[in-house]
C-alpha cells in the first residue's frame, strides 16, 4: 500500500467528515497542513485576522448549522489565541473541533520556540483533547474527536499535532470508534422515570418547563411544543433555551432568571412542578438558590448525569437524549388544561409586562423589536456580543425557531458576537444576519471586519452605543454610588470615539450613525439592502438600564422593576 | 471532610493520570494516595485513589471522573467490603547492636520483615491494610523514625460477603 502524510490523512478524514468550513491563522508549524488544505477545493478556508476570530467563528456556523465547527491554529501564541473560544464553546456544549500545531515532537518539554503545553492548558476547558505523537495514531484520533464532539452532551476537542506529524508518512488505516471503551453517551432515557415524570405532570396544578440550550443541541424543539401544547404548561427558556419554544406562543413566558420576564420568574416561583430540559439551574436563573422554587417537584432530563443535582435537588432525574425522551413522554401524556394557574400567570404578564419608555428618545429596546418587526418574515439569525446589549436582544427580540440566537451564555465572552456572526452567515448563507453589539464588546474583534469585507460577508452590526461598558456601569448605578469606575468607553458625553462610521470605511464596509428614533427604520432597511458587512451605529440613551433585573444573591422574586 | 477509596479503571494511556488528578485539584481536594498499575488487560490501568473530600462534592467529582473520555469505570469502595492492601518501608534508627536485636525482637512478633541492615538503622517491610501499617509504626516509633515511603493503597471489591 502507499504511504501518505499525516496532513493527508487529516484532510482524508476531515472529508469524511463532510466538514466544508474551516477557520483559521498560519504559522510556521501549520504550514505542512496549510499547504496540503490549499488545493482541497471541497473545503473552504476562512482567514481570520486573530484566532479569536476563527474559534468564534467556528463556533457560530456550528451553532447556526448544528454540525462541528472547526478551526486551525499555529503552536504558541496562534494556539493560546484560541484559549478564550475553547472555554466559550465548551461552557456552551457546542462541538468543535480545534487543531493546533505543536513544535517537532522531539522538541516538546524543551521550552522550544512557540512550544506551549496546549494539552495541558486546555484540558479542563476541552470535552477531550489529544497530543498526537505518532503519525499512525493520526486517523483514529480525528475519527474520536468529531465523534466526542458531536455526540452525548456536545463540546469542543482540541488536537494538538506535531510539525513532523503532519509531513511524516503511514498507510492509510481505517479507524473504528470501537477503541473509545471509556465513552458511551447515554442515549434513550429509563422508560420507568419518564413515566413518573407523566404522572407528576398529571397530578400537578402549576407545572412549568424550564427549557435550555440542550432543547437546541439536539433538535427537540418539535417535541417540546407537542409536550407544552397537550399538557398546556408555560414554558420559560434560558438564554440557551431561547428559540427552542416560539416566543410567540401563548404558552411562552420567554427567558427567566437574573433579567428574566417578571412572569416567568414569578411563575417558577409559584409552581409545584418544574420540568427542566437540558438546563443547569445556573446561579444567573435561580437566583438565591435556598429560595428558588419553594414548593416544587423537580423533573430534570439531561445528557450529562454531573448536571443533576448540581444546583438544586432532583426529584425525578433521567439521563439520556431529550429529542429521545421527549418523544416517549409525548406517548405518555393526555391532553389537559390549566384555567386556573394560566389565570395566575395572564395576571402577571398584564401587571408586569416587559416594558420600556417609549418616548422619542433613542432607546435600544426601541431598535431591537424594529429589527424584530422589520424582519420577522424572515430567516434571521441574531448573534450578541455580552452586556446590555446581549440583555436588550434576548428580552426584545421574538425568538420562534431553534438556531436563531447564537449568543455566548455559559462564559459570557466580549467579542464573541461579530466572529460568530460571520461563522452563521457562513452556514447559513440565506439567513439575514445581525450583531447585536456594545460599543465596547465591538473593539474586542472588530479587525474581523477585513473578512466580511474581502469575503463580501453580509453580517449587519448593530451597536448600541451607550459609550459606556453599560452593563457594568448598570451595577455601579444600583450598587456602587454612581462611581464609574473603568467604565467610560466613548469618552465624555459627546466626543465620538472611535467614530464607527468611519472605522467601517476604512475596511470598505458602510457605516450609518443614527441618533434619532425616527431614523432607526431607514437605517435598518438601508443595511438589509447592503451587499457586504455594515456597521449602524445607534447613538442610545447613555444610562438606559435593563430591567427586570434580580440583584446578585437576592431570591428571583425580589426583582427591581426600573423606572419605566 | 471524610476519607474515600476510589477505583477508577482507566485507559493505560499518557495524560490520563493529569487528567484525573486535575479534578481533584481543581476542586482543592488533597489526593491523600494514589496507586497506579496495569490491570490483566495492558490497554487498561487501575487506579486506587484515597481522598479526604466533602461528599456531596465527592459526588461531583465521580460524575466529573465518569465523563472522561479515558476513564472506563469508577467504583466507590469505601462503604462494603473491599481489601485494601498497602506496603511500607520504614527506616528505624540503630545506632547499636542492643538496639539492634530489639527492633529485630519486636518485629518478629510481627509479620513485617527487616530488609535492610545498616551501620545505624534498619529497614523494615510491612504490607496489609491500615490496621495492619498502622500497628507496626506504632510499634517501632519510640526507637525513633528516620524515613518513611508508603505505595499508597490498592484496593478490590470483596466477594464473600
Ligand atoms: C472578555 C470580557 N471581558 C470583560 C467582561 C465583563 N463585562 C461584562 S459586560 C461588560 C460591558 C460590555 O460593554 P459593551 O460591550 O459596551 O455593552 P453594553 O453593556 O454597554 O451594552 C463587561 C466589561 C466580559 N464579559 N468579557
Ligand atoms: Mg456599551
Amino acid at each position: 500500500m502507499t504511504k501518505i502524510t499525516g496532513a493527508e490523512i487529516l484532510i482524508k478524514m476531515l472529508l469524511e467528515e463532510k466538514v466544508k468550513h474551516i477557520f483559521g491563522y498560519p504559522g510556521g508549524v501549520i504550514i505542512p497542513l496549510a499547504d496540503k488544505l490549499y488545493s482541497v477545493e471541497e473545503i473552504k478556508f476562512h482567514l481570520t485576522r486573530h484566532e479569536q476570530g476563527a474559534i468564534h467563528a467556528a463556533d457560530g456556523y456550528a451553532r447556526a448549522t448544528g454540525e462541528v465547527g472547526v478551526c486551525i491554529a499555529t503552536s504558541g501564541p496562534g494556539a493560546t489565541n484560541l484559549v478564550t473560544g475553547i472555554a466559550t464553546a465548551h461552557l456552551d456544549s457546542i462541538p468543535l473541533v480545534a487543531i493546533t500545531g505543536q513544535v517537532n515532537s522531539s522538541l516538546i518539554g524543551n521550552d522550544a520556540f512557540q512550544e506551549v503545553d496546549m494539552v495541558g492548558i486546555t484540558r479542563p476547558i476541552t470535552k477531550h483533547n489529544y497530543l498526537v505523537k505518532d503519525v499512525k495514531d493520526l486517523a483514529q484520533v480525528v475519527k474520536e474527536a468529531f465523534h466526542i464532539a458531536r455526540t452525548g452532551r456536545p463540546g469542543p476537542v482540541l488536537i494538538d499535532l506535531p510539525v513532523d506529524v503532519q509531513v511524516n508518512t503511514t498507510e492509510f488505516k481505517e479507524p473504528s470508534l470501537r477503541k473509545l471503551k471509556g465513552y458511551n453517551p447515554t442515549c434513550t432515557g429509563h422508560s420507568g422515570q419518564i413515566k413518573k415524570i407523566a404522572k407528576a405532570i398529571e397530578k400537578s396544578k402549576r407545572p412549568i418547563i424550564y427549557a435550555g440550550g440542550v432543547i437546541i443541541l439536539s433538535g427537540a424543539d418539535k417535541e417540546l411544543t407537542r409536550l407544552a401544547r397537550k399538557t398546556d404548561i408555560p414554558v420559560t427558556t434560558t438564554l440557551m433555551g431561547l428559540g427552542a419554544f416560539p416566543e410567540d406562543d401563548p404558552l411562552s413566558l420567554g427567558m427567566l432568571g437574573m433579567h428574566g420576564t417578571a412572569y416567568a420568574n414569578h411563575a417558577i416561583q409559584s409552581s409545584d412542578l418544574i420540568i427542566a430540559i437540558g438546563a443547569r439551574f445556573d446561579d444567573r436563573v435561580t437566583g438565591r438558590i435556598d429560595e428558588f422554587a419553594p414548593n416544587a417537584k423537580v423533573a430534570h432530563i439531561d445528557v450529562d448525569p454531573s448536571s443533576i443535582s448540581k444546583n438544586v435537588q432532583v426529584d425525578i432525574p433521567v439521563i439520556g437524549d431529550a429529542k429521545a425522551i421527549l418523544k416517549e413522554l409525548n406517548t405518555m401524556i393526555t391532553k389537559k388544561e390549566r384555567e386556573e394557574w394560566h389565570k395566575m400567570i395572564s395576571e402577571w404578564k398584564k401587571e408586569l409586562p416587559l416594558k420600556y419608555k417609549d418616548d422619542d428618545k433613542l432607546r435600544p429596546q426601541y431598535i431591537i423589536e424594529t429589527i424584530h418587526d422589520m424582519t420577522k418574515d424572515k430567516e434571521v439569525i441574531i448573534a450578541t456580543e455580552v452586556g446590555q446589549n446581549q440583555m436588550w436582544a434576548a428580552q426584545h427580540y421574538t425568538y420562534t425557531k431553534p438556531r436563531t440566537l447564537v449568543s455566548s451564555g455559559g462564559l459570557g465572552t466580549m467579542g464573541y458576537g461579530f466572529p460568530a456572526a460571520i461563522g452563521a452567515k457562513i452556514g447559513k448563507p440565506e439567513a439575514i444576519v445581525f450583531d447585536i453589539a456594545g460599543d465596547g464588546s465591538i473593539q474586542m474583534n472588530i479587525q474581523e471586519m477585513a473578512v466580511a469585507v474581502l469575503e463580501k460577508i453580509p453580517v449587519i452590526i448593530v451597536i448600541l452605543n451607550n459609550g459606556y461598558l453599560g452593563m457594568v456601569r448598570q451595577w455601579q448605578e444600583l450598587f456602587y454610588d454612581k462611581r464609574y469606575a473603568w467604565t467610560v468607553v466613548g469618552g465624555e458625553k459627546g466626543t465620538v470615539c472611535p467614530d464607527f462610521v468611519k472605522l467601517a470605511e476604512s475596511f470598505g464596509a458602510k457605516g450609518i450613525r443614527i441618533e434619532k428614533k425616527e431614523d432607526v427604520k431607514k437605517s435598518i432597511k438601508e443595511a438589509l439592502k447592503a451587499k457586504g458587512p455594515v456597521i449602524l451605529d445607534f447613538v442610545i440613551e447613555r444610562e438606559e438600564n435593563v430591567f427586570p433585573m434580580v440583584p446578585a444573591g437576592k431570591s428571583i422574586s425580589e426583582m427591581l422593576h426600573g423606572l419605566a | 471532610m471524610s476519607k474515600f477509596v476510589l477505583s477508577v479503571l482507566v485507559e493505560n494511556k499518557f495524560g490520563v493520570l493529569a487528567r484525573v488528578a486535575g479534578l481533584f485539584s481543581a476542586r482543592g481536594f488533597n489526593i491523600t494516595s494514589l496507586a497506579v498499575g496495569e490491570t490483566e488487560d495492558p490497554d487498561t490501568s487501575r487506579m486506587t485513589i484515597v481522598v479526604a473530600a466533602d461528599e456531596k462534592i465527592l459526588e461531583q467529582v465521580k460524575k466529573q471522573l465518569n465523563k472522561l473520555i479515558d476513564v472506563i469505570s469508577v467504583q466507590d469502595l469505601t462503604e462494603g467490603e473491599h481489601i485494601g492492601r498497602e506496603l511500607i518501608l520504614i527506616k528505624v534508627k540503630a545506632p547499636d547492636t542492643k538496639v539492634r536485636e530489639k527492633i529485630v525482637k519486636v518485629v518478629d512478633t510481627t509479620g513485617a520483615e527487616i530488609v535492610d541492615v545498616g551501620k545505624k538503622s534498619l529497614t523494615v517491610e510491612e504490607s496489609g491494610d491500615d490496621h495492619v501499617i498502622k500497628a507496626l509504626v506504632e510499634l517501632v516509633r519510640p526507637y525513633g523514625i528516620l524515613e518513611i515511603v508508603r505505595t499508597g493503597k490498592i484496593a478490590l471489591r470483596s466477594d464473600s460477603e
